[in-house]
């Protein structure tokens, strides 16, 4: 399944981060970030708890880059 | 501008004006009030980078550019350089600003440029419009639009006429009428009239909703550059960050061992140059940014690209193959030509509408079009329909004969051999040869500019390839200048075509086929880019293809190339430049000719300039 979330956050590298940090979440098979158009596209391994993997997904991002947000 | 960016504005604003204030101040050189005096400034300006730093290396993220400026203007504190310190802070503030705004002014535009979004739809209820919500409209339900207002859902015009501005959607400035009985679709614009639609689809179903979809996620797929930027980047500021530590104490250390004074605080003070020239921001921010403005720019001119990647392998386009009917012709046939034989043109072509009065093929619609006015189907009698060759009927007390040369050899008739692409009915009236009339299917009035255009921007060769007899694609090929044809072609085999000429050509050249989006989705994934022409209104083509034309003209194969190819060299531009400006200042840096001054300068500026040549992939209008 695949969802596509806003997000914000300041910088082209920083959005590259964010892509990494949710690639390496459990239970996303795939993640893109489109910085210009500030969007976050998941795709969750099959049978995945959405709200969970997000909220993860989230935690890791504001790890890596602290100064950001995704819009559930 | 953001609050955000206003509020790093002012900040910026007051750590200039405090550093100005200390620069004239007569402070003593060294002295710790100088020092605490400085430090205002420098937390005014800095205490979110020296924030962020601090977090990162909480959070074991160590190696960002909040890292390199962080340590760099400490370090310069601790050295003694008050000034440079404070300045680097404040200039990289600035470029960042810059940036920022850059960004958001170009994200501004292309969003504009992309407004097709409908925001309400206009229902009667009780006899009296209310605007509602166009997701809640149903299927069959009628809208009114009113001029002015945006169609918001795809459907079929049921009462009213009136010009719709289509610029949004093709790029195309001139409007198109719609009248009662015609689809019409979203994101164009009423100019005149008020339309009352019974809509045909749901809004997500809509060709607005579509296309918003479609360029808003058009970055998923990465291009090459951007995937190199984003591993180079992951590389080069931990690769930066060790040499600098490697300039600071190897040097010295080797000076000590031969018995030379070590001279740290030089080595240090280069150093920390080094980490204020290797923030990777200019790469990082200026690729992703080109990409952007040339998807941006080519959507204003009708050319939907899917992501990034595509408008790489669309500069290195050099095979173009193309589909004959709906791509380089018109898709639509009509009586082209009318040659009577002792009768006059009128009467020929209405005893063949007569006669065909019954059949449904589209030759006799065309012939029933031309001929314009209502036929009077109980004249004819007798109608006998012969496979493959035409038909027979009586009209009145005459026999008429309708079709091609097998049917006039069964008459014992004998005709000339026409060369001229389209299919011939031949008329014999009483078993009396009375003349042919053509049909053919219209080359577009653009198709020989387009070919023209194509070899211009550099395609190797140019394919059509066609299910029409050999005869008539090999008149359209010679007329249109195309290098290769194929013809009578089964669907299938226009795949293997395909996959012969991929195997042909060089691994770095790329094959284009441009079809309708019709029955050719196979060969248009196969393709490596699959671009589908004149798809306003055809769902199927926006989903098979990698590049999508809004009209039907074949020029703008050409056009997608030459925006691919502007936009790919404004990559590469940037690249280079932010690539080799930085590795020349590091060099310098090493050897001692670039101080810290320089080193923001350099980094800042070329940060500036990626990103006002990346907005230049926006322009796209004479490419």
């Amino acid at each position: 399944m695949k969802k596509t979330y806003k997000i914000e956050v300041d910088c082209a590298n920083c959005a590259n981060k964010m892509e990494q940090a949710a690639k390496d979440t459990a239970g996303v098979a795939d993640a893109n970030v489109n910085f210009m158009a500030l969007k976050m596209n998941v795709e969750f391994v099959e049978g995945a708890d959405v709200k969970a993997v997000m909220a993860e997904v989230l935690k890791n991002c504001k790890k890596v880059e602290d100064d950001c947000e995704i819009y559930l | 501008m953001t609050k955000k960016q206003k509020k790093v504005l002012i900040r910026i604003i007051i750590a200039a004006v405090l550093m100005a204030v200390l620069l004239v101040l007569p402070l003593e050189e060294g002295s710790i009030l100088r020092f605490l005096l400085f430090l205002v400034p420098y937390f005014v300006i800095g205490y979110d980078i020296l924030k962020k730093a601090f977090k990162g290396i909480k959070n074991k993220q160590v190696f960002d550019e909040n890292f390199l400026m962080a340590v760099a203007t400490v370090g310069a504190m601790a050295l003694g350089e008050y000034t440079e310190g404070v300045a680097v802070m404040l200039f990289y503030q600035i470029g960042e600003l810059f940036q920022s705004y850059a960004v958001g002014k170009s994200r501004k535009n292309i969003s504009a440029l992309m407004d097709i979004r409908p925001d309400f739809a206009n229902i009667k209820q009780d006899g009296k419009l209310v605007q509602v919500d166009p997701d809640e409209v149903e299927i069959g339900t009628t809208i009114i639009v009113q001029p002015g207002e945006k169609i918001p859902i795809d459907g079929v015009v049921i009462d009213g006429s009136a010009s719709l501005d289509t610029a949004a959607l093709t790029g195309e400035s001139v409007p198109r009428m719609a009248k009662i009985g015609d689809e019409v679709i979203s994101g164009c614009i009423n100019m005149s009239g008020v339309l009352s639609i019974r809509t045909t689809k749901e809004f997500g179903e809509s060709t607005a909703s579509k296309i918003l979809d479609l360029v808003e996620n058009a970055s998923s797929k990465k291009s090459k550059p951007e995937n190199f930027i984003s591993k180079f980047a992951r590389v080069y500021t931990p690769a930066v960050c060790y040499s600098a530590l490697a300039l600071a104490v190897i040097p010295p250390i080797l000076s000590l061992i031969i018995g030379v004074e070590p001279n740290w605080s030089q080595w240090i003070y280069r150093a920390l140059t080094f980490l204020v020239i290797s923030c990777p921001c200019a790469l990082v921010i200026s690729i992703p940014l080109t990409f952007f403005a040339g998807i941006g720019g080519a959507s204003r001119e009708g050319v939907l690209v899917k992501g990034s990647n595509y408008l790489d392998l669309l500069s290195r386009a050099k095979y173009v193959v193309m589909d004959k009917t709906g791509t380089l012709t018109e898709g639509v046939f009509e009586v082209t030509k009318i040659v009577p034989e002792g009768i006059s043109e009128a009467e020929l072509l209405e005893t063949a509408a007569v006669v065909e009065a019954f059949s449904n093929h589209p030759i006799s619609k065309s012939l029933k079009e031309a001929y314009g006015r209502p036929i009077d189907s109980t004249r004819v009698k007798n109608v006998q329909e012969v496979p493959g060759a035409g038909i027979k009927a009586n009209i009145g007390d005459t026999s008429v004969a309708a079709g091609n040369e097998k049917l006039m050899a069964s008459l014992g008739l004998s005709v000339n051999t026409i060369a001229e692409p389209g299919t011939e009915i031949h008329v014999a009236i009483d078993g009396v040869y009375k003349g042919y009339i053509l049909i053919s299917d219209r080359l577009k009035a653009t198709s020989k500019d387009a070919v023209a255009a194509m070899k211009k921007a550099g395609v190797k060769k140019t394919v059509m390839l066609t299910g029409d007899s050999k005869q008539v694609a090999d008149i359209v090929a010679a007329d249109l200048g195309l290098d290769e044809v194929y013809s009578e072609l089964l669907p299938a085999d226009k795949v293997t075509k395909v996959e012969e000429l991929l195997e042909f050509k060089l691994p770095k050249e790329q094959l284009i086929f441009v079809g309708d989006g019709i029955n050719d989705a196979p060969v248009l994934s196969r393709a490596d880019i699959g671009v589908a022409m004149g798809a306003l209104g055809s769902d199927a083509a926006i989903e098979a293809a990698d590049v999508v034309l809004m009209d039907d003209d074949p020029k703008k194969i050409a056009k997608a190339i030459g925006i691919a190819k502007k936009c790919m060299r404004i990559v590469y531009e940037n690249i280079y430049f932010a690539i080799g400006i930085k590795v020349g200042c590091l060099l310098l840096g090493a050897i001692g000719i670039a101080n810290m001054w320089f080193a923001i300068f350099a980094d800042v500026g070329v940060m500036v300039i990626a990103v006002l040549n990346a907005i230049r992939a926006l322009r796209v209008k004479n490419v």
